[in-house]
């Protein structure tokens, strides 16, 4: 008998680029992004990238607990919103800045994750996503009775005279903080789907009582699963008072994230970080021409034929469509 | 009698008539929600578009809109059984009712909204009926019939569905197919119609919700939006299958929200009665009156 | 004098334009590169019912103009997105209509919170901006090339329930006890901090002072829990949908108020009008027009009477008394600024805006430094014998008296309000 053995099984799955070479190689093309804005310079282009990346940011943070996990949050608009309201409510207690505010946001969020983790421990499937859709409604109303945020009033939260060196304008500034907030959050993404705490989603996702039978401890990721979620999507509406200037509960609320947020990495593909990123560059590109063109109630349809369009014909979204079924 | 006796009875009959508005909205989603697992987040807009059907309607004939609403509920039922087929091709077939059957339906949900502002205009419609200005009284109780009588049919349309499904062939082969889908394939029934019939029924029903919906106030396109979270939490607090507990749970609701109303102001109703559910959820998830998963 | 004698007109100065000399003003057809104005407006969304008639005011206004020979001798052209009542939208629409589009004017959209997310994008190109139906938006901002084409004035807590409350005060018994209903709204809690305020300046007792959600379904315990309050006058704030509701709610439960109103919008509304009919008799409703002889300036008539045959085209609202005036009153203080500066000079057109009066179809308008009117005019009106739905008494004077402002008051006082009963 020859002297070989078998060479030693790697547990994790095979990858071609390494967690630190990808968060590399994402800095470097938001460096490049932002270098190519700032070339362009047209205010115009500062405020659709902002409204891509933003809805870039809150997929992919939706598509951890939604596509990995398996849980569907409807309740998308009340993170964002959160995250807005934090931005508000600090900047107004504390004096704090945009970035501050951010750190803040994710804080909140994420308490706010882990809290619906907590509430909904026993919940799944549909009732997990009615219980987010309430958890919405009740956001909504506290937030409406607090008058210190300006309630139904609405707040204001005026941008800064100085523009930070070396942007241009303040638009320019918001723009490049949230082409850094999607880059990040799309390597977060990666990070977690190919980590341990990836596998122990998927388990999660394909049959959780299997996945408990297995050992998975599937409550303690669930709940890091609701709180890393919860804390990217209320870093996406972060920057939301400072884009306008003025935000009020009825469109910080707005169904219109709630469906994008399940639109985007649905169109894209829920299995993979690339997923949420094409679905919200596609679908919010679209919405955002739509505006400016056709411009009228129109956009909204849109959204609503391409998604049922989308599901019924690729279920598994675009990258479903290039690979193959998953 | 003492005046604050006198609110909180009339707090809770009120309650009880919204409650009877709610049970009509909920009723269809109790059978496609409870009965069959499709989860029909677009019900409250198939509400709306029948409430604004029935209004054009009544602007064009002056027929009572309880009537109209009845009328219309073949072709409601045709409509939802369409879908059910589309649906079930897509969806159920592959197994992807989970994420993709949510996505199918809210994407529905936007196309009948945008479809209505569209096609009839952002205005509110309404259609007044005869009685819509009468009010009963019971001595210090108020019973308005604009509330009262879609209440009623309401609860009575319930009542004969109940009756159906405990009593006819048919109404057994949905209630079977909730429990056990393979096992009603044995005694050669196919499941698929059956739930296509169900599916109709409950598009059907939310023509009729539509009908007492546009008595009781004016509608718009995005009229549904209130019904969403509403419905929802009726179907799942009175526990699934249950239809008898969809009603109970509907007056619940509607008592806790006006009585609250009354006395601690209505801009926390909603969180009162939202807060009810994501109690009902983390403590008995099958909802009061469901059994056991 | 109709649009087509106007145009009558035109030809014949056409004509007498070749005899007269050059530096004479010439109505000839308006030549040379379009003067661009840019704005969104909601077409779609909770907005449009008020957003569209706006837009066709608009139109209504560019054709005026383009018929009298343009503004500077060019036409003007109106370029404008449908913001779908989003705030959100807004500043992309304006950065582009601003960078991309390059229009030489912007105006805003209909409503503060579509007008607000505008600000910065406005502020930061240093262009002038004439707001519609806006409250409060400068006072943060503090822009002073803000214009707002409100009645309400910059003093809306002590002004707005002035009417309201000098109205009641002149009762005969004077009234001791008000409730305060209103939506949980932008709009609304502002006014309603205006009542609260006068109420307690003019000795009232404040005996029911709640908002309540946009989502109420069901307004029947809030309008008894205010009639249980047993208030001498009730001061309430409200939109379409739930003004509908509260009316329902108050004539089924057969209140007896003496005097019940303030900003209900909602028979602001044809359709509202239509469907209430006598339910709105002896109710003051806070309004900026009403078709009464005291309130005709104008241009006044020639609007209402080239947008009523259109809105019946479109299907938007039918007699136009709400935005339509104060639209077109927009556009008209943007065209006399242009005229009287004679170029499109931002700073040039934001002094003379600020020096000058403007005479609108709404009436005369001045400015003070932050943009607001410098006298409010928060009209109360009060609908008076209304019967059955039909709708040509509201076209009718009478109908919809004017009780305040004492100079364009136009009826009596009726009570008490009892919904119809």
């Amino acid at each position: 008998m020859s002297d070989t053995t078998l060479p030693a099984v790697k547990l994790a799955a095979p990858r071609r680029m390494g967690h630190g070479t990808f968060w590399l190689a994402s800095a470097a093309v938001a460096l490049l992004v932002i270098l190519a804005l700032r070339g362009i310079g047209s205010e115009y282009a500062y405020f659709a990238a902002t409204f891509v990346l933003q809805y870039v940011v809150l997929a992919t943070a939706w598509n951890i607990l939604g596509g990995y996990t398996g849980y569907v949050n409807f309740g998308a608009a009340a993170f964002f919103a959160t995250g807005a309201y934090a931005t508000v409510a600090f900047g107004k207690a504390l004096g704090l800045g945009l970035l501050p505010c951010i750190g803040m946001a994710a804080i909140v969020g994420g308490a706010l994750g882990f809290g619906t983790g907590v509430l909904t421990l026993r919940l799944r499937g549909a009732y997990f996503a009615i219980a987010t859709l309430c958890l919405s409604v009740v956001l909504e109303t506290i937030v409406v009775n607090w008058s210190y945020v300006g309630g139904s009033r609405g707040a204001y939260v005026m941008r800064p005279r100085e523009v930070p060196w070396p942007f241009d304008t303040y638009s320019g500034f918001l723009c490049a903080v949230l082409v850094v907030l999607a880059a990040a959050s799309v390597a977060i993404a990666r990070t977690i789907e190919k980590s341990r705490l990836g596998l122990g989603l998927a388990a999660l996702r394909d049959d959780e009582a299997a996945a408990e039978a297995a050992g998975v401890p599937t409550l303690r990721l669930k709940l890091v699963a609701t709180s890393i979620s919860g804390a990217m999507m209320a870093v996406a509406g972060a920057p939301l008072p400072y884009l306008g200037s003025y935000i009020e509960p009825a469109s910080a609320f707005g169904l219109a994230y709630a469906v994008n947020a399940i639109a985007m990495p649905l169109i894209g593909g829920t299995s993979s970080w690339a997923g949420p990123l094409i679905g919200a560059v596609l679908l919010s590109s679209l919405q955002q021409a739509a505006t400016v063109t056709i411009s009228s109630a129109g956009n909204l349809m849109i959204v609503g034929v391409v998604l049922v369009v989308f599901v019924c014909a690729a279920p598994h979204g675009i990258i479903g469509l290039f690979r193959g079924r998953r | 009698m003492d005046p604050d006796l006198v609110l909180l009875l009339n707090g809770i009959v009120s309650g009880l008539l919204l409650g009877g508005l709610y049970a009509a909205a909920a009723a269809g989603l109790s059978v496609s929600f409870g009965m069959l697992d499709v989860v029909n987040i677009a019900h409250p807009a198939f509400m709306v578009l029948g409430a604004i059907l029935v209004a054009l309607l009544w602007g064009a004939t002056g027929i009572d809109p309880l009537i109209l609403s009845i009328l219309l509920t073949p072709a409601f039922w045709a409509l939802g059984a369409a879908l059910y087929v589309a649906y079930h091709h897509f969806f159920e077939r592959r197994g992807d009712e989970a994420i993709q059957g949510l996505a199918f339906f809210f994407g529905i949900m936007f196309i009948i909204e945008v479809g209505l502002v569209l096609t009839v205009g952002p205005d509110q419609h309404f259609a007044d009926a005869s009685y819509a200005n009468t009010t009963w009284r019971m001595g210090e109780v108020d019973l308005p019939l604009r509330m009262l009588v879609p209440a009623l049919v309401a609860l009575s349309a319930i009542a004969g569905l109940s009756v159906f499904l405990r009593r006819t062939f048919i109404g057994r082969a949905i209630a079977a197919v909730a429990q056990d889908r393979e096992a009603l394939r044995l005694l050669a029934i196919n499941p698929t119609r059956i739930k296509r019939l169900a599916f109709g029924i409950s598009i059907a029903f939310a023509a009729l919700a539509g009908g007492a919906l546009v008595v009781v106030q004016p509608v718009d396109a995005w009229s549904g939006h209130v019904f969403i979270g509403r419905v929802f939490a009726i179907v799942i607090m009175g526990g699934l299958s249950s239809l008898g507990g969809c009603v109970l749970a509907a007056l619940a609701f509607g008592v806790v929200e006006n009585v609250t109303a009354t006395f601690y102001g209505p801009s926390w109703s909603p969180a009162v009665a939202f807060g009810c559910l994501l109690l009902v959820l983390a403590i008995r998830p099958q909802g009061l009156f469901g059994r056991a998963a | 004098m109709t649009g087509i004698s106007r145009r009558d007109m035109g030809r014949l100065a056409l004509a007498a334009a070749a005899a007269v000399p050059a530096t004479a003003r010439a109505q000839t057809a308006p030549s040379g590169p379009p003067i661009r104005i840019g704005y969104s407006m909601s077409l779609s969304g909770g907005l449009a019912p008020n957003g569209r008639p706006a837009l066709t005011a608009h139109k209504i206004w560019a054709e005026d103009v383009n018929a009298k020979g343009g503004l500077l001798g060019r036409p003007v052209e109106l370029v404008n997105y449908d913001d779908q009542s989003s705030g959100a939208q807004v500043p992309g629409i304006y950065t582009k209509l601003i960078d991309v589009d390059k229009v030489d004017l912007v105006v805003s959209g209909y409503a503060t919170a579509i007008i607000a997310p505008a600000m910065p994008v406005v502020m930061q190109r240093n262009m002038c901006f004439v707001s519609l139906f806006g409250t409060g938006v400068n006072t943060d901002f503090k822009y002073d090339r803000y214009f707002s084409v409100n009645c309400t004035g910059s003093q809306v807590k002590e002004t707005f329930a002035k009417g309201f409350m000098d109205i009641a005060m002149s009762m005969d018994p004077r009234p001791r006890t008000i409730a305060l209903v209103n939506l949980d709204s932008d709009f609304h809690q502002r006014t309603a901090e205006s009542a609260r305020f006068l109420a307690k300046e003019r000795g009232l007792r404040v005996v029911y002072d709640r908002a309540y959600p946009p989502s109420t379904v069901d307004f029947g315990p809030i309008m008894r829990a205010v009639a249980a309050a047993r208030p001498d006058i009730v001061f309430a704030g409200s939109y379409p949908p739930d003004t509908a509701g509260l009316l329902r709610a108050a004539s089924e439960q057969r209140v007896n108020f003496q005097m019940m109103g303030g900003p209900m919008i909602g028979p602001h509304a044809t359709a509202q009008k239509l469907q209430l009919g006598p339910i709105l008799n002896n109710l003051v409703v806070w309004d900026v027009y009403a078709p009464e002889p005291t309130l005709q300036f104008p241009g006044t008539k020639e609007l209402i009477d080239r947008y009523q045959p259109i809105a019946a085209r479109e299907n938007t609202d039918a007699l136009g008394y709400y935005v339509p005036p104060m639209a077109y009153a927009q556009m008209q203080v943007l065209e006399q600024a242009v005229r009287r500066v004679g170029k499109i000079d931002q700073a040039a057109l934001a002094a003379d805006m600020h020096a000058n009066q403007f005479d609108t179809v709404i009436g005369p308008l001045r400015f003070d430094a932050m943009g607001e009117w410098t006298e409010e005019r928060n009209l109360y009106t009060q609908y008076q014998g209304v019967q059955g739905n039909g709708i040509e008494q509201f076209k009718r004077t009478g109908t919809q008296v004017v009780l305040y402002p004492a100079r364009y008051k136009s009826g009596e006082l009726r009570k008490p309000f009892t919904a119809g009963a």
